[in-house]
Protein backbone atom coordinates (compact mmCIF):
# COMPACT_ATOMS: atom_id res chain seq x y z
CA UNK A 1 0.00 0.00 0.00
CA UNK A 2 3.49 2.37 0.83
CA UNK A 3 4.36 2.31 -2.60
CA UNK A 4 0.87 2.54 -4.12
CA UNK A 5 0.43 5.47 -2.28
CA UNK A 6 3.70 7.39 -2.77
CA UNK A 7 2.87 6.91 -6.68
CA UNK A 8 -0.38 9.10 -6.24
CA UNK A 9 0.87 11.43 -3.77
CA UNK A 10 1.66 14.50 -6.29
CA UNK A 11 -1.96 14.41 -7.35
CA UNK A 12 -3.93 14.10 -4.45
CA UNK A 13 -6.86 14.18 -7.00
CA UNK A 14 -6.43 13.31 -11.00
CA UNK A 15 -9.35 15.30 -12.06
CA UNK A 16 -8.49 18.15 -9.91
CA UNK A 17 -4.57 17.88 -10.12
CA UNK A 18 -5.01 18.15 -14.24
CA UNK A 19 -7.16 21.54 -13.56
CA UNK A 20 -4.13 22.82 -11.63
CA UNK A 21 -1.52 21.71 -13.93
CA UNK A 22 -3.33 23.61 -17.08
CA UNK A 23 -2.78 27.13 -15.57
CA UNK A 24 0.62 27.59 -17.29
CA UNK A 25 3.63 28.09 -15.13
CA UNK A 26 4.14 31.86 -15.86
CA UNK A 27 0.75 32.53 -14.26
CA UNK A 28 1.61 30.35 -11.19
CA UNK A 29 4.90 32.00 -10.62
CA UNK A 30 3.72 35.70 -11.51
CA UNK A 31 0.99 34.76 -8.71
CA UNK A 32 3.80 33.51 -6.35
CA UNK A 33 5.17 37.09 -6.51
CA UNK A 34 2.21 38.75 -6.25
CA UNK A 35 1.79 37.30 -2.94
CA UNK A 36 5.18 37.40 -2.12
CA UNK A 37 4.97 41.22 -2.51
CA UNK A 38 1.47 41.34 -0.94
CA UNK A 39 2.87 39.34 2.11
CA UNK A 40 6.23 41.99 2.21
CA UNK A 41 3.75 44.99 2.29
CA UNK A 42 1.15 43.64 4.51
CA UNK A 43 3.75 42.20 7.15
CA UNK A 44 5.60 45.82 6.68
CA UNK A 45 2.03 47.57 7.12
CA UNK A 46 1.57 45.60 10.02
CA UNK A 47 4.73 47.47 11.71
CA UNK A 48 3.92 50.54 10.60
CA UNK A 49 0.54 50.40 12.49
CA UNK A 50 2.29 49.51 15.83
CA UNK A 51 4.86 52.28 15.58
CA UNK A 52 5.65 52.68 19.57
CA UNK A 53 6.29 48.82 20.17
CA UNK A 54 7.81 48.39 16.30
CA UNK A 55 10.23 51.74 17.19
CA UNK A 56 11.27 50.00 20.62
CA UNK A 57 12.47 46.49 18.60
CA UNK A 58 14.32 48.58 16.40
CA UNK A 59 16.23 50.75 18.82
CA UNK A 60 17.07 47.74 20.90
CA UNK A 61 18.16 46.40 17.73
CA UNK A 62 20.27 49.43 16.52
CA UNK A 63 21.96 50.20 19.85
CA UNK A 64 23.04 46.10 19.63
CA UNK A 65 24.36 46.17 16.03
CA UNK A 66 25.74 50.00 16.41
CA UNK A 67 28.11 48.87 19.36
CA UNK A 68 30.18 46.46 17.81
CA UNK A 69 30.11 48.27 14.62
CA UNK A 70 31.57 50.67 16.36
CA UNK A 71 34.18 49.03 18.03
CA UNK A 72 35.32 48.07 14.50
CA UNK A 73 35.19 51.34 13.09
CA UNK A 74 37.29 52.25 15.66
CA UNK A 75 39.57 49.16 15.00
CA UNK A 76 40.11 50.53 11.23
CA UNK A 77 41.09 53.71 12.46
CA UNK A 78 43.63 52.69 14.57
CA UNK A 79 45.02 50.36 11.71
CA UNK A 80 44.87 53.32 9.60
CA UNK A 81 47.31 54.93 12.37
CA UNK A 82 49.64 52.45 12.62
CA UNK A 83 50.10 52.12 8.76
CA UNK A 84 50.50 55.85 9.18
CA UNK A 85 53.33 55.69 11.35
CA UNK A 86 54.76 52.93 9.47
CA UNK A 87 55.87 55.12 7.17
CA UNK A 88 57.48 56.58 9.61
CA UNK A 89 59.58 53.66 9.91
CA UNK A 90 63.25 53.96 9.87
CA UNK A 91 65.98 51.90 10.24
CA UNK A 92 69.54 53.34 12.44
CA UNK A 93 72.33 51.89 11.60
CA UNK A 94 75.54 51.81 14.01
CA UNK A 95 79.01 51.89 12.41
CA UNK A 96 81.61 49.81 14.61
CA UNK A 97 83.67 52.30 16.38
CA UNK A 98 87.00 51.71 14.29
CA UNK A 99 85.55 53.19 10.41
CA UNK A 100 86.71 55.78 9.00
CA UNK A 101 84.56 58.95 7.85
CA UNK A 102 85.53 57.99 4.31
CA UNK A 103 84.64 53.91 4.46
CA UNK A 104 81.06 55.43 6.31
CA UNK A 105 80.56 57.25 3.33
CA UNK A 106 81.31 54.86 0.81
CA UNK A 107 78.84 52.61 2.87
CA UNK A 108 76.31 55.16 2.88
CA UNK A 109 76.54 55.34 -0.72
CA UNK A 110 76.24 51.61 -1.20
CA UNK A 111 72.93 51.51 0.68
CA UNK A 112 71.53 54.95 -1.18
CA UNK A 113 72.24 52.44 -4.36
CA UNK A 114 69.80 50.39 -3.00
CA UNK A 115 66.17 50.03 -4.66
CA UNK A 116 64.79 49.50 -1.14
CA UNK A 117 65.89 52.91 0.20
CA UNK A 118 64.68 56.05 -0.07
CA UNK A 119 66.40 58.63 1.79
CA UNK A 120 69.66 58.11 3.96
CA UNK A 121 71.08 60.17 6.49
CA UNK A 122 75.04 59.98 8.01
CA UNK A 123 75.31 61.67 11.21
CA UNK A 124 78.96 61.78 11.74
CA UNK A 125 80.17 60.80 15.30
CA UNK A 126 81.89 64.08 15.61
CA UNK A 127 78.81 65.70 14.78
CA UNK A 128 76.65 63.52 16.66
CA UNK A 129 78.87 64.26 19.76
CA UNK A 130 78.26 67.94 19.31
CA UNK A 131 74.68 67.57 19.30
CA UNK A 132 74.99 64.94 22.11
CA UNK A 133 76.39 67.81 24.39
CA UNK A 134 74.65 70.45 23.67
CA UNK A 135 71.18 68.49 24.19
CA UNK A 136 72.11 65.85 27.02
CA UNK A 137 73.76 68.13 29.42
CA UNK A 138 76.24 65.73 30.17
CA UNK A 139 79.02 68.17 29.01
CA UNK A 140 81.24 67.53 31.79
CA UNK A 141 81.29 63.39 31.69
CA UNK A 142 81.72 63.40 28.37
CA UNK A 143 84.92 65.47 28.73
CA UNK A 144 86.59 62.76 31.42
CA UNK A 145 86.36 60.46 28.19
CA UNK A 146 89.63 60.27 25.78
CA UNK A 147 87.64 59.13 22.78
CA UNK A 148 84.45 60.06 21.25
CA UNK A 149 82.06 56.90 21.99
CA UNK A 150 79.97 57.01 19.23
CA UNK A 151 79.76 55.54 16.22
CA UNK A 152 78.82 56.81 12.80
CA UNK A 153 74.99 56.64 12.18
CA UNK A 154 73.32 56.21 8.68
CA UNK A 155 69.44 56.91 9.30
CA UNK A 156 67.71 54.93 6.58
CA UNK A 157 64.14 55.23 5.40
CA UNK A 158 63.16 52.86 3.85
CA UNK A 159 60.65 52.73 0.20
CA UNK A 160 57.37 52.93 0.49
CA UNK A 161 57.05 49.30 -1.12
CA UNK A 162 59.70 47.93 2.01
CA UNK A 163 57.75 49.36 4.29
CA UNK A 164 55.83 45.84 5.36
CA UNK A 165 57.25 44.25 8.40
CA UNK A 166 59.15 41.71 5.86
CA UNK A 167 60.27 44.67 4.10
CA UNK A 168 62.07 45.38 6.87
CA UNK A 169 63.33 42.73 8.28
CA UNK A 170 64.72 42.23 4.38
CA UNK A 171 66.19 45.49 4.53
CA UNK A 172 67.87 45.08 7.81
CA UNK A 173 69.16 41.93 7.23
CA UNK A 174 71.27 43.38 4.04
CA UNK A 175 72.47 45.71 6.05
CA UNK A 176 73.78 44.25 9.23
CA UNK A 177 76.28 41.97 6.27
CA UNK A 178 77.77 44.88 5.43
CA UNK A 179 81.21 45.29 6.65
CA UNK A 180 81.48 47.87 9.19
CA UNK A 181 78.06 47.57 10.28
CA UNK A 182 78.03 47.25 13.92
CA UNK A 183 74.19 46.73 14.94
CA UNK A 184 70.76 47.98 12.97
CA UNK A 185 67.77 48.99 14.89
CA UNK A 186 64.32 49.53 13.93
CA UNK A 187 62.02 51.54 15.37
CA UNK A 188 59.27 49.07 15.19
CA UNK A 189 58.80 48.14 18.77
CA UNK A 190 55.64 50.67 20.27
CA UNK A 191 53.88 49.83 16.47
CA UNK A 192 54.69 46.22 17.06
CA UNK A 193 52.71 46.55 20.44
CA UNK A 194 49.97 48.75 19.19
CA UNK A 195 49.40 45.93 16.02
CA UNK A 196 49.22 43.40 19.18
CA UNK A 197 46.58 45.50 20.91
CA UNK A 198 44.38 46.22 17.56
CA UNK A 199 44.72 41.95 17.01
CA UNK A 200 43.61 41.69 20.64
CA UNK A 201 40.76 44.30 20.07
CA UNK A 202 39.56 42.76 17.53
CA UNK A 203 38.82 39.35 18.72
CA UNK A 204 37.35 41.09 21.29
CA UNK A 205 35.05 43.09 18.94
CA UNK A 206 34.01 40.05 17.41
CA UNK A 207 33.45 38.18 20.57
CA UNK A 208 30.93 40.98 21.14
CA UNK A 209 29.88 41.33 18.17
CA UNK A 210 28.73 37.72 17.86
CA UNK A 211 26.92 38.18 21.21
CA UNK A 212 25.28 40.62 20.21
CA UNK A 213 23.71 39.41 17.22
CA UNK A 214 23.08 35.74 18.97
CA UNK A 215 20.99 38.77 21.27
CA UNK A 216 19.49 40.40 18.07
CA UNK A 217 18.23 36.60 17.08
CA UNK A 218 16.65 36.35 20.30
CA UNK A 219 14.94 39.05 20.57
CA UNK A 220 13.86 39.14 16.90
CA UNK A 221 12.64 35.50 17.93
CA UNK A 222 10.77 36.68 20.92
CA UNK A 223 9.18 39.51 19.01
CA UNK A 224 8.27 37.08 16.08
CA UNK A 225 6.61 34.63 18.33
CA UNK A 226 4.33 37.17 19.99
CA UNK A 227 3.33 38.24 16.79
CA UNK A 228 2.71 34.88 16.12
CA UNK A 229 0.33 34.21 19.26
CA UNK A 230 -1.51 36.91 18.35
CA UNK A 231 -2.29 35.87 14.78
CA UNK A 232 -3.08 32.36 15.71
CA UNK A 233 -6.78 32.01 14.27
CA UNK A 234 -4.85 33.08 10.98
CA UNK A 235 -2.95 30.59 10.98
CA UNK A 236 -4.92 28.25 11.82
CA UNK A 237 -7.45 28.87 9.04
CA UNK A 238 -4.49 28.93 6.58
CA UNK A 239 -3.58 25.70 7.69
CA UNK A 240 -7.09 24.84 7.53
CA UNK A 241 -7.46 25.50 3.71
CA UNK A 242 -4.56 24.28 2.63
CA UNK A 243 -1.92 26.64 3.59
CA UNK A 244 1.72 25.11 3.35
CA UNK A 245 4.82 25.54 5.91
CA UNK A 246 6.11 28.24 3.32
CA UNK A 247 2.83 29.99 3.17
CA UNK A 248 2.24 30.33 6.50
CA UNK A 249 5.89 31.05 8.15
CA UNK A 250 5.91 33.71 4.93
CA UNK A 251 4.73 36.48 6.67
CA UNK A 252 6.82 36.17 9.96
CA UNK A 253 9.81 35.51 7.71
CA UNK A 254 9.34 39.08 6.29
CA UNK A 255 8.23 40.74 9.80
CA UNK A 256 11.91 39.61 10.63
CA UNK A 257 13.41 40.85 7.92
CA UNK A 258 11.64 44.21 8.43
CA UNK A 259 12.35 44.39 12.15
CA UNK A 260 16.09 44.02 10.31
CA UNK A 261 16.12 46.97 8.40
CA UNK A 262 14.70 49.09 10.95
CA UNK A 263 17.24 47.96 13.34
CA UNK A 264 20.19 48.47 10.46
CA UNK A 265 18.83 51.74 9.43
CA UNK A 266 18.59 53.16 13.49
CA UNK A 267 21.91 51.22 13.84
CA UNK A 268 23.25 53.60 11.30
CA UNK A 269 21.91 56.22 12.35
CA UNK A 270 23.23 56.19 15.69
CA UNK A 271 26.50 55.85 13.94
CA UNK A 272 26.50 58.46 12.00
CA UNK A 273 24.98 60.72 15.13
CA UNK A 274 28.31 59.75 17.33
CA UNK A 275 30.57 59.91 14.43
CA UNK A 276 29.46 63.79 14.13
CA UNK A 277 29.37 64.25 17.75
CA UNK A 278 32.61 62.40 18.69
CA UNK A 279 34.55 64.00 15.47
CA UNK A 280 35.63 67.15 16.30
CA UNK A 281 37.05 66.57 20.36
CA UNK A 282 38.82 63.60 17.93
CA UNK A 283 40.39 66.30 15.74
CA UNK A 284 41.59 68.64 18.20
CA UNK A 285 43.12 65.65 20.19
CA UNK A 286 44.96 64.46 16.68
CA UNK A 287 46.08 67.39 16.42
CA UNK A 288 47.92 67.77 19.50
CA UNK A 289 49.30 64.63 18.97
CA UNK A 290 50.22 65.49 15.17
CA UNK A 291 48.70 62.39 14.21
CA UNK A 292 46.60 62.12 10.59
CA UNK A 293 44.04 59.84 13.07
CA UNK A 294 40.35 59.99 12.29
CA UNK A 295 37.77 58.23 12.99
CA UNK A 296 36.39 56.13 9.91
CA UNK A 297 32.82 56.75 9.10
CA UNK A 298 30.88 53.74 7.45
CA UNK A 299 31.03 54.21 4.15
CA UNK A 300 27.76 53.56 1.94
CA UNK A 301 28.98 50.04 0.87
CA UNK A 302 29.54 49.58 4.63
CA UNK A 303 26.18 51.05 5.50
CA UNK A 304 24.59 48.83 2.53
CA UNK A 305 26.36 45.99 4.21
CA UNK A 306 24.85 46.38 7.86
CA UNK A 307 21.88 46.75 6.98
CA UNK A 308 21.83 43.45 4.85
CA UNK A 309 22.89 41.55 7.57
CA UNK A 310 20.89 43.19 10.03
CA UNK A 311 17.94 41.90 7.79
CA UNK A 312 19.27 38.49 7.33
CA UNK A 313 19.61 38.23 11.68
CA UNK A 314 15.99 39.52 11.83
CA UNK A 315 15.27 36.86 9.33
CA UNK A 316 17.03 34.20 11.18
CA UNK A 317 15.08 35.40 14.56
CA UNK A 318 11.81 35.47 12.90
CA UNK A 319 12.68 31.73 11.37
CA UNK A 320 13.65 30.47 15.02
CA UNK A 321 10.27 31.58 16.48
CA UNK A 322 8.56 29.89 13.84
CA UNK A 323 10.30 26.77 13.59
CA UNK A 324 9.52 26.66 16.88
CA UNK A 325 6.37 27.58 17.79
CA UNK A 326 4.52 27.74 14.11
CA UNK A 327 4.92 24.34 13.00
CA UNK A 328 3.13 23.38 16.18
CA UNK A 329 -0.17 25.40 15.46
CA UNK A 330 -2.57 22.48 14.09
CA UNK A 331 -5.72 23.31 13.20
CA UNK A 332 -7.18 20.29 14.76
CA UNK A 333 -8.41 22.47 17.59
CA UNK A 334 -10.24 24.36 15.92
CA UNK A 335 -12.75 21.62 14.64
CA UNK A 336 -14.27 21.45 18.08
CA UNK A 337 -15.56 18.38 20.18
CA UNK B 1 -14.63 9.74 -2.51
CA UNK B 2 -14.12 8.86 1.14
CA UNK B 3 -13.18 5.09 2.26
CA UNK B 4 -12.86 3.77 5.39
CA UNK B 5 -11.40 0.59 5.99
CA UNK B 6 -11.80 -1.08 9.52
CA UNK B 7 -10.88 2.44 11.03
CA UNK B 8 -9.93 2.41 14.50
CA UNK B 9 -9.07 5.66 16.60
CA UNK B 10 -7.69 5.78 19.50
CA UNK B 11 -6.55 8.77 21.50
CA UNK B 12 -3.85 8.98 23.91
CA UNK B 13 -5.87 8.20 27.02
CA UNK B 14 -6.70 4.88 25.75
CA UNK B 15 -9.93 5.73 24.82
CA UNK B 16 -11.56 4.70 21.92
CA UNK B 17 -13.27 7.30 19.97
CA UNK B 18 -13.73 5.14 16.66
CA UNK B 19 -14.01 1.34 16.59
CA UNK B 20 -13.36 -0.42 12.57
CA UNK B 21 -15.57 1.75 11.23
CA UNK B 22 -16.11 0.65 7.51
CA UNK B 23 -18.31 2.80 4.86
CA UNK B 24 -17.91 4.22 1.42
CA UNK B 25 -18.78 7.41 -0.03
CA UNK B 26 -19.42 8.14 -3.85
CA UNK B 27 -18.93 11.33 -6.17
CA UNK B 28 -21.72 13.54 -5.71
CA UNK B 29 -23.17 11.84 -2.58
CA UNK B 30 -24.81 13.67 0.55
CA UNK B 31 -25.24 11.88 3.68
CA UNK B 32 -25.82 13.15 7.25
CA UNK B 33 -23.24 11.51 10.50
CA UNK B 34 -24.99 11.74 13.42
CA UNK B 35 -24.62 9.65 16.96
CA UNK B 36 -24.75 11.49 20.66
CA UNK B 37 -22.38 13.24 22.12
CA UNK B 38 -19.38 12.38 22.49
CA UNK B 39 -19.93 9.03 19.63
CA UNK B 40 -16.91 10.17 17.51
CA UNK B 41 -18.55 12.22 14.38
CA UNK B 42 -15.68 14.96 14.76
CA UNK B 43 -13.35 12.47 15.27
CA UNK B 44 -14.50 10.64 11.77
CA UNK B 45 -14.33 13.98 10.23
CA UNK B 46 -10.85 15.06 11.39
CA UNK B 47 -9.42 11.94 10.02
CA UNK B 48 -10.87 12.99 6.30
CA UNK B 49 -8.72 16.18 7.05
CA UNK B 50 -5.65 14.70 8.06
CA UNK B 51 -6.38 16.55 11.14
CA UNK B 52 -5.71 13.16 13.06
CA UNK B 53 -4.29 9.78 11.82
CA UNK B 54 -6.06 6.58 12.48
CA UNK B 55 -4.82 4.14 14.94
CA UNK B 56 -5.33 1.12 12.98
CA UNK B 57 -7.23 0.98 9.67
CA UNK B 58 -7.38 3.00 6.60
CA UNK B 59 -8.60 6.12 5.31
CA UNK B 60 -8.77 6.51 1.65
CA UNK B 61 -10.22 10.05 -0.09
CA UNK B 62 -10.22 10.83 -3.62
CA UNK B 63 -8.32 7.50 -4.23
CA UNK B 64 -5.61 8.90 -2.04
CA UNK B 65 -4.46 6.34 1.46
CA UNK B 66 -4.12 9.46 3.82
CA UNK B 67 -1.94 7.00 6.88
CA UNK B 68 1.15 7.08 4.71
CA UNK B 69 0.91 10.78 3.94
CA UNK B 70 4.15 12.67 4.86
CA UNK B 71 3.38 15.48 6.74
CA UNK B 72 4.53 18.18 3.85
CA UNK B 73 1.35 16.63 1.45
CA UNK B 74 -1.44 17.53 3.99
CA UNK B 75 -1.59 20.95 2.49
CA UNK B 76 -2.44 19.50 -0.93
CA UNK B 77 -5.15 16.97 0.13
CA UNK B 78 -6.77 20.18 2.50
CA UNK B 79 -7.23 22.12 -0.90
CA UNK B 80 -9.40 19.18 -2.18
CA UNK B 81 -11.54 19.61 1.10
CA UNK B 82 -14.11 22.06 1.93
CA UNK B 83 -14.74 22.49 5.64
CA UNK B 84 -17.61 24.41 7.36
CA UNK B 85 -17.37 24.11 11.19
CA UNK B 86 -20.40 25.50 13.60
CA UNK B 87 -17.37 27.67 15.21
CA UNK B 88 -16.93 29.18 11.48
CA UNK B 89 -13.67 30.26 12.21
CA UNK B 90 -13.93 33.37 9.92
CA UNK B 91 -11.41 35.57 10.56
CA UNK B 92 -12.43 39.21 11.95
CA UNK B 93 -9.51 41.60 10.97
CA UNK B 94 -10.60 41.14 6.89
CA UNK B 95 -13.85 41.90 4.99
CA UNK B 96 -15.73 38.82 3.90
CA UNK B 97 -14.01 38.63 0.28
CA UNK B 98 -11.15 38.22 2.23
CA UNK B 99 -11.74 35.60 4.15
CA UNK B 100 -13.53 33.52 1.23
CA UNK B 101 -10.45 34.38 -1.05
CA UNK B 102 -8.29 32.34 1.95
CA UNK B 103 -8.25 28.73 0.19
CA UNK B 104 -7.23 30.70 -2.92
CA UNK B 105 -4.81 32.73 -1.76
CA UNK B 106 -3.30 29.46 -0.36
CA UNK B 107 -3.13 28.40 -3.53
CA UNK B 108 -1.52 31.01 -5.82
CA UNK B 109 -4.51 31.89 -7.62
CA UNK B 110 -4.12 34.73 -9.85
CA UNK B 111 -5.69 38.17 -8.38
CA UNK B 112 -7.86 38.13 -11.54
CA UNK B 113 -9.30 34.67 -10.99
CA UNK B 114 -9.29 35.50 -7.36
CA UNK B 115 -12.39 38.24 -8.33
CA UNK B 116 -14.52 35.63 -10.03
CA UNK B 117 -14.79 33.03 -8.08
CA UNK B 118 -15.00 34.40 -4.33
CA UNK B 119 -18.27 36.42 -5.96
CA UNK B 120 -19.42 33.43 -7.55
CA UNK B 121 -18.96 31.83 -4.04
CA UNK B 122 -20.56 35.08 -2.36
CA UNK B 123 -23.39 34.57 -5.09
CA UNK B 124 -24.27 30.61 -4.36
CA UNK B 125 -24.89 32.02 -0.78
CA UNK B 126 -26.60 34.94 -1.46
CA UNK B 127 -24.33 37.44 0.12
CA UNK B 128 -22.92 39.02 -3.05
CA UNK B 129 -23.79 42.76 -1.27
CA UNK B 130 -22.20 42.00 1.74
CA UNK B 131 -18.32 41.06 0.65
CA UNK B 132 -16.82 44.53 1.65
CA UNK B 133 -18.28 43.86 5.32
CA UNK B 134 -16.25 42.98 8.06
CA UNK B 135 -18.01 39.27 9.21
CA UNK B 136 -18.38 41.11 12.19
CA UNK B 137 -21.25 43.11 10.65
CA UNK B 138 -23.72 39.99 9.79
CA UNK B 139 -25.59 37.92 11.60
CA UNK B 140 -24.88 34.12 13.10
CA UNK B 141 -26.80 32.97 9.93
CA UNK B 142 -24.92 35.55 7.28
CA UNK B 143 -21.36 34.33 8.53
CA UNK B 144 -22.27 30.65 8.43
CA UNK B 145 -22.67 30.97 4.94
CA UNK B 146 -19.73 32.82 4.75
CA UNK B 147 -18.15 29.99 5.79
CA UNK B 148 -19.72 27.71 3.37
CA UNK B 149 -18.50 30.18 0.85
CA UNK B 150 -15.30 29.99 1.92
CA UNK B 151 -15.52 25.80 2.01
CA UNK B 152 -16.56 26.00 -1.45
CA UNK B 153 -15.13 28.81 -3.15
CA UNK B 154 -12.07 26.68 -5.18
CA UNK B 155 -14.72 24.24 -5.99
CA UNK B 156 -13.39 20.97 -3.87
CA UNK B 157 -14.62 17.90 -4.82
CA UNK B 158 -15.34 16.71 -1.39
CA UNK B 159 -17.35 18.97 1.42
CA UNK B 160 -17.49 18.05 5.19
CA UNK B 161 -19.45 19.98 8.17
CA UNK B 162 -19.46 19.91 11.07
CA UNK B 163 -22.81 20.98 12.82
CA UNK B 164 -23.18 23.57 10.18
CA UNK B 165 -26.54 24.68 11.79
CA UNK B 166 -25.59 24.23 15.42
CA UNK B 167 -27.01 27.74 16.58
CA UNK B 168 -29.57 28.64 13.52
CA UNK B 169 -33.41 28.81 13.48
CA UNK B 170 -34.71 25.76 12.20
CA UNK B 171 -35.74 27.99 8.83
CA UNK B 172 -31.90 28.80 8.22
CA UNK B 173 -30.95 25.72 9.13
CA UNK B 174 -33.34 24.13 6.23
CA UNK B 175 -31.73 26.68 3.70
CA UNK B 176 -28.05 26.04 4.34
CA UNK B 177 -28.88 22.07 4.44
CA UNK B 178 -30.64 23.52 0.84
CA UNK B 179 -27.36 24.72 -0.15
CA UNK B 180 -25.38 21.69 0.35
CA UNK B 181 -28.00 19.80 -1.74
CA UNK B 182 -27.55 22.44 -4.52
CA UNK B 183 -22.93 21.03 -4.43
CA UNK B 184 -24.09 17.59 -3.95
CA UNK B 185 -26.44 18.03 -7.28
CA UNK B 186 -23.16 19.22 -9.03
CA UNK B 187 -20.99 16.38 -8.10
CA UNK B 188 -19.68 17.30 -5.11
CA UNK B 189 -19.52 14.92 -2.30
CA UNK B 190 -20.97 16.49 0.62
CA UNK B 191 -20.79 14.67 4.64
CA UNK B 192 -22.79 16.58 7.46
CA UNK B 193 -22.56 16.11 10.83
CA UNK B 194 -25.45 17.20 12.99
CA UNK B 195 -27.65 16.50 16.13
CA UNK B 196 -30.44 17.53 14.39
CA UNK B 197 -32.52 15.12 13.86
CA UNK B 198 -35.61 16.13 13.06
CA UNK B 199 -33.94 18.03 10.12
CA UNK B 200 -32.32 15.01 9.22
CA UNK B 201 -35.27 13.44 8.91
CA UNK B 202 -36.76 15.78 6.68
CA UNK B 203 -33.89 15.65 4.24
CA UNK B 204 -34.59 11.76 3.84
CA UNK B 205 -30.55 11.07 2.66
CA UNK B 206 -28.33 8.22 3.55
CA UNK B 207 -27.35 8.73 7.47
CA UNK B 208 -24.44 7.37 9.42
CA UNK B 209 -25.20 6.81 12.95
CA UNK B 210 -22.23 6.12 15.45
CA UNK B 211 -22.54 4.96 18.79
CA UNK B 212 -19.41 4.40 21.61
CA UNK B 213 -17.22 4.86 17.99
CA UNK B 214 -19.11 2.38 16.38
CA UNK B 215 -21.09 2.66 13.05
CA UNK B 216 -24.30 1.32 13.74
CA UNK B 217 -26.39 2.06 10.45
CA UNK B 218 -25.95 3.72 7.54
CA UNK B 219 -22.34 2.00 6.57
CA UNK B 220 -23.93 1.27 3.31
CA UNK B 221 -25.31 3.26 0.71
CA UNK B 222 -29.18 3.73 0.16
CA UNK B 223 -30.62 1.57 -2.07
CA UNK B 224 -29.75 3.15 -5.74
CA UNK B 225 -27.14 4.59 -3.94
CA UNK B 226 -23.91 6.29 -5.87
CA UNK B 227 -21.76 3.65 -4.61
CA UNK B 228 -19.70 2.37 -7.63
CA UNK B 229 -19.87 5.98 -9.66
N1 LIG C 1 -7.92 15.36 21.08
C1 LIG C 1 -8.55 14.42 21.83
N2 LIG C 1 -7.87 13.78 22.81
C2 LIG C 1 -8.46 12.83 23.55
N3 LIG C 1 -9.73 12.45 23.39
C3 LIG C 1 -10.45 13.06 22.44
C4 LIG C 1 -9.90 14.06 21.60
N4 LIG C 1 -10.86 14.49 20.74
C5 LIG C 1 -11.96 13.76 21.03
N5 LIG C 1 -11.73 12.90 22.04
C6 LIG C 1 -12.67 11.94 22.58
O1 LIG C 1 -13.17 11.15 21.54
C7 LIG C 1 -14.56 10.95 21.68
C8 LIG C 1 -15.24 11.35 20.41
O2 LIG C 1 -15.10 12.74 20.27
P1 LIG C 1 -15.77 13.52 19.08
O3 LIG C 1 -15.32 14.90 19.18
O4 LIG C 1 -15.48 12.80 17.83
O5 LIG C 1 -17.31 13.40 19.40
P2 LIG C 1 -18.54 14.04 18.64
O6 LIG C 1 -19.35 12.91 18.16
O7 LIG C 1 -18.11 15.03 17.66
O8 LIG C 1 -19.29 14.78 19.82
P3 LIG C 1 -20.16 16.13 19.76
O9 LIG C 1 -21.45 15.75 19.20
O10 LIG C 1 -20.26 16.49 21.20
O11 LIG C 1 -19.40 17.10 18.97
C9 LIG C 1 -14.99 11.76 22.88
O12 LIG C 1 -15.21 10.87 23.95
C10 LIG C 1 -13.85 12.67 23.16
O13 LIG C 1 -13.70 12.83 24.55
MG1 LIG D 1 -18.30 17.11 17.40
Amino acid sequence: MAADSSSRTRKPDPARGAKVAQSPWREQAESYFIHHRKVARDSAGRLWRTPVASLMTWTVMGVALALPVALLLLLTSLQGVSAGWESSARVTAYMSLGTSLEQARDLAGEIKADGRVIALELIDRDQALIEFRASSGLDEALDYLEENPLPHTLLVTPEENARSAEGVAALVTFIEGMDGVERVQVDLGWLQRLNAMTDLLARAVWALATLLAAAVVLVIGNTVRLSIENRRDEILVAKLVGGTDGFVRRPFLYTGAWFGLGGGVVAWVLLQFSLFWLSGPVERLAELYRSDFALNGLSLDGAFALIIVAMLLGWLGAWVAVKRHLDDIEPGEIAGG
Amino acid sequence: MIEFRQVTKRYDSDHTALRQVNFHMGRGELAFLTGHSGAGKSTLLKLVMVMERPSAGEVIVGGQVLNSLPRRQIPYIRRHVGVVFQNHQLLFDRTVFDNIAMPLEVMGTSPRDVGRRVRAALDKVGLLKKEKMNPLQLSGGEQQRVGIARAVVNKPPLLLADEPTGNLDPELSADIMNLFAQFSQVGVTVLIASHDLALINEMDRRTLTLDHGNLIAGGTPLQGGARGR
